[in-house]
């Protein structure tokens, strides 16, 4: 299948998502900023990194780029998103997910390892999980604190809309001290109809065990497998 | 000869020839070489490219001496950046750089800036930066002034890496009172091209068309290379305008735009705009290639209105580049940075005249001779004098002093010392993944960066202990070359080559210019034996206030090559029940020694000694146990000794260890004979373990090789245990080692 990957000026996960695609046995296409067509991809990731410098707030500036419009409209009509870091981000400016990513609970910047339980197996991102499953997957933002007002955390929960939440390793809850601090510990979340994946940790950077960790190609199967069961995946809501 | 400049009749006064930081015999020379007074605007450029930050020409004698050759140059100094031949097609292109004066005045910007600057100085060749590291120097945490230059060196170099997507996989950091009034910031970028694409900074071809790219040009950075060369004082801090400002956003264009250049047809050359700017990059790219060059300043685009030429040539606003462009070329060039929306604009060509023309709107302002104004600077032949308090200091018997904790407490002592416990607080700041190759990161003894799309990787590693430079400043020298190989050799990589920056004081001082001719000495002794070339460096003087110089600071920055990544070689104790052992010698020194400074207050006594010929012996014995397969880990023996390089490598592994030393068995030792052999840094050593298999095969290679190997315990449990002299827990041992960094 086709992986489209988002290419702003500033991106920087483009090299490792388009990397980690080919290593899954997928074709990446690079998607420009500056145009609308989205080449007849399966799937559009949202790549990290900095766009656009990130100098106003994070994802602000990008979700009004050309590329975006198709995006959007791609996502509407039951297309796959996929936000990783920066393209949470922007998938949240871009009010394609609800909430907002601030700065983190240490005001620091943070690179380092994190374990994810599985929340949701319904969606075609994580369908390849078992509930509750542990997956380890690093985080490297500053800016990565999931914050939304509690009758939208609420909502999130009772939909079944909260992808993956930061765990300790053994599985344990973290109980707000993930590496963000984000609110109920949430590092993942979906759209109303599922399409919509964004999240903080880079599944494109834990694809081999030589570096660590292959957890993350599990996600990168699950969408292919699904797309190429199904053809472009199309939607009709999760649960 | 230059009747179109205006404003040539111009006598500087004593005041003016300090802010340019020319000497007065300095400004005879420029007179008699250009065989007229130079106008204000020349006079600024003579002062920035003359300054030692450019020019120097108070270290350009000593460097002579390093060995700089071997088959696998690329290129040499003199470039912006060195290049290495490693294998499959491929450069890797490397340089450290100081940026420490800026830092000890704006330490975010100062280092963020540093940062940005040794990434352009790499992919200015054409390549592309897959690692950074940095070597730091701050006074006392608990200091806050020092903590806040700590954080805010920490949250810069995170800061421009971590936006521009270049992992920051290694570094190291070391705290002493010498450094109280100059922190020390220096970078390393190292970027992978292939060979073919290599582009050079050196002009050619008359009539090609020199384009500038990036940032506008603004107000900030006048001055900042004369800056640089100059003695910190009481005022410094009004000399923040001196400091830039780094937008790595921008630079991020910059890097993607100049790497799609790389290559094409057409591009004759590249060169950033670093120190000196738009003077001393346009006036290096034309020297180095024998041209001249003429540039009108109206056509640079500025950030500010009613900038002179004078500081439109001398401003060091970041993010910029000069392309050299055949005429027929500049178009497709300019697409390319348009596609990026960057701006680029034809400011002037070159010729064959020699001669560096400046015109403000067809204007003439500035007419100097190329050869005078880059390489006109006389070099300052200093003579050193051994500063006497070195011999005090040496005299001096470390152990006499009696140790005012057991060995038990010193060794939670030592990991809890800032100067040997967890960086972790420090690199978790720092990306240290994006490009997914990093194999290795920091907390190791080197990083190791994969090489995509091969099984190979490259091994970096930045070193240097001023601590036994204090002492003898050649031997000291000397030891950071050696660790610096000895850390690349441990994650299983050949040592290629090495780049080297070098901090010292004021070398007006006798004394502070022994030290730095003795350093030189040192690395090329040590690069001589050990058959490494030097390929880029930077020298960074004055690090000096109200009188009072660092310690000799010589880092050394270092890349190695991993053919097979399955033979890569961590640095932990990996699995229970191996055997433990140390390659290398046991002997009783604590001079120079971080026990020494954390329990004497003192820096004292002989240096560690340093044997050339058994340090070549050991690095091989390791190299080869290595590649066959033979070892589970291996890890430098450094500061805190052989105590703390096995709980090191207890603490990365996750496991204890029994050991035996038979040396503290011995009866009629003292509590400091004790403590020299546990955490004395007798040179020239690895902890390595491997399984019981491995044995005959080592031994075999021992004595073969006459590399003196011994084993000295097991690996397991759950307590880091030296008989009859330590029994600690893991975890206690865990608290002290990563609470080191922790605020006071």
């Amino acid at each position: 299948m086709r992986f489209g990957v988002a290419v702003f000026p500033g991106t920087w996960s483009d090299r490792d998502c388009a990397h980690a695609v080919e290593l899954a046995g997928h074709e990446p296409v690079m998607l420009w900023h500056k145009e609308h067509d989205l080449r007849g991809v399966d799937c559009v990731i949202l790549p990290g990194g900095f766009s656009y410098g990130d100098y106003l707030r994070c994802g602000a500036v990008a979700r009004f780029a050309p590329l975006m419009e198709s995006v959007s409209a791609f996502a509407a009509r039951g297309g796959l998103v996929w936000g990783i870091c920066n393209g949470f981000q922007i998938l949240c400016e871009a009010h394609l997910l609800p909430g907002a990513l601030t700065r983190n609970a240490s005001l620091q910047f943070r690179c380092e390892p994190s374990w994810l339980r599985v929340e949701n197996t319904d969606s075609p991102f994580t369908s390849g999980c078992a509930p509750r499953d542990i997956l380890e997957i690093p985080v490297s933002h500053g800016e990565g604190r999931y914050v939304a007002g509690i009758d939208v955390l609420d909502m999130l929960e009772a939909s079944g809309r909260v992808a993956f939440r930061y765990v300790n390793r053994d599985g344990s809850a973290v109980g707000g001290e993930s590496p963000n601090g984000s609110m109920r510990d949430i590092a993942g979340i979906l759209n109303k109809e599922g399409n919509v994946l964004g999240m903080m940790p880079h599944p494109e950077r834990a694809c081999e065990p030589l570096l660590g960790s292959a957890d993350g190609m599990r996600l990168f199967q699950c969408v292919a497998a699904l797309v190429g069961e199904h053809g472009v995946f199309s939607s009709a809501g999760i649960r | 000869m230059s009747g179109t400049v205006a404003g040539q009749h111009f006598s500087p006064s004593a005041a003016q020839l300090a802010i340019v930081a020319l000497t007065p015999g300095e400004y005879a020379d420029a007179v008699r070489l250009l065989g007229r007074p130079p106008n204000e605007l020349e006079l600024g450029m003579l002062g920035a490219l003359w300054s030692e930050h450019c020019s120097y020409k108070t270290s350009k004698p000593l460097l002579r001496r390093l060995p700089t050759e071997s088959p696998r140059v690329l290129q040499g100094p003199g470039e912006n950046a060195g290049a290495v031949d490693i294998g499959r097609g491929l450069a890797c292109v490397f340089k450290i750089e100081s940026h420490n004066h800026p830092s000890a005045i704006e330490p975010y910007q100062g280092a963020a800036t540093g940062v940005g600057g040794i990434l352009r100085d790499v992919f200015t060749m054409g390549a592309r930066p897959v690692a950074l590291l940095d070597s730091l120097r701050f006074g006392q945490l608990s200091s806050p002034r020092q903590r806040h230059l700590f954080d805010g060196v920490v949250a810069g170099i995170g800061g421009y890496g971590n936006c521009i997507g270049v992992p920051t996989v290694g570094g190291e950091v070391y705290f002493d009172d010498s450094y109280s009034d100059n922190c020390i910031v220096n970078a390393m970028c190292v970027g992978v091209v292939e060979q073919r694409n290599l582009t050079r900074a050196r002009a050619a071809g008359a009539g090609n068309l020199v384009l500038l790219v990036g940032a506008d040009t603004g107000r900030d950075g006048i001055h900042g290379a004369t800056f640089a060369s100059v003695q910190l004082d009481g005022a410094s801090h009004e000399r923040r305008p001196a400091v830039q400002v780094g937008n790595p956003f921008l630079e991020k264009c910059l890097l993607e735009a100049c790497l799609e250049l790389a290559g094409q047809a057409g591009v004759v050359a590249m060169q950033d705009l670093g120190a000196a700017g738009l003077c001393g990059s346009a006036a290096e790219l034309a020297h180095r290639g024998g041209c001249g060059i003429e540039i009108d300043v109206a056509r640079v685009a500025r950030r500010e209105r009613g900038m002179t030429p004078y500081e439109v040539m001398l401003s060091e606003s970041q993010e910029r580049m000069l392309i050299l462009v055949e005429p027929d070329r500049a178009a497709f060039v300019q697409e390319i940075f348009e596609r990026w929306d960057l701006h680029s604009e034809v400011i002037g060509a070159v010729n064959d005249t020699g001669r560096f023309v400046v015109r403000d709107d067809g204007h003439g302002v500035c007419d100097l001779r190329l050869d005078v104004l880059v390489d006109g600077a006389a070099e300052r032949q200093l003579e050193g004098t051994r500063p006497r308090s070195v011999d005090r200091l040496l005299r001096a018997e470390p152990m006499s002093r009696k140790p005012p904790w057991n060995a038990e407490r010193a060794l939670l002592e030592l990991l809890a010392s800032p100067n040997i416990g967890s960086r972790r607080s420090i690199y978790r700041r720092y990306d240290h993944q994006v490009g997914d190759d990093t194999l290795i990161g920091p907390g190791g003894d080197a990083a190791l960066v994969r090489l995509r799309g091969t099984n190979a990787a490259l091994a970096l590693s930045t070193d240097g202990n001023s601590r036994y430079a204090a002492l003898d400043p050649r031997v000291g020298a000397m030891i950071a070359v050696c660790e610096a190989a000895r850390n690349v050799i441990a994650v299983g990589a050949v040592p290629l080559a090495i780049t080297d920056c070098l901090n010292f004081g004021n070398p007006d001082k006798p004394e502070v210019y022994w030290q730095l001719e003795q350093a030189v000495a040192g690395i090329a002794e040590a690069c001589g034996a050990l058959e490494i070339p030097v390929v880029s460096g930077n020298v960074s003087l004055y690090n000096d206030t109200e009188g009072r110089s660092i310690d000799p600071t010589v880092v050394i920055g270092m890349v190695g090559l991993l053919d097979e990544i399955e033979r890569r070689c961590g640095a932990g104790f990996s699995t229970d029940n191996d055997i433990v052992a140390i390659v290398g010698l046991i002997e009783p020194e604590l001079g120079g020694s971080e026990y020494q400074r954390i329990a004497f207050g003192v820096n004292e006594g002989p240096r560690p000694s340093l044997d050339l010929v058994l340090e070549a012996g050991v690095q091989g014995f390791v190299r080869e146990a290595i590649a066959r397969g033979l070892l589970r880990s291996a890890h430098d023996c450094a500061e805190g000794g052989l105590a703390v390089a096995i709980a090191e490598a207890c603490l990365i592994g996750g496991r204890g260890a029994r050991i035996g030393i038979d040396e503290l068995a011995q009866s009629n030792k003292n509590a400091a004979w004790e403590a020299a052999i546990l955490f004395g840094e007798c040179q020239s050593r690895f902890v390595v373990s491997f399984p019981r298999s491995s044995l005959v095969e080592l031994h075999e290679l021992s004595s073969r090789s006459g590399v003196p190997f011994r084993g000295l315990g097991a690996t397991g449990g759950s307590r880091i245990l030296v008989t009859g002299a330590i029994d600690v827990d893991l975890q206690e041992a865990r608290r002290a080692y990563d609470g080191a960094l922790a605020v006071a």
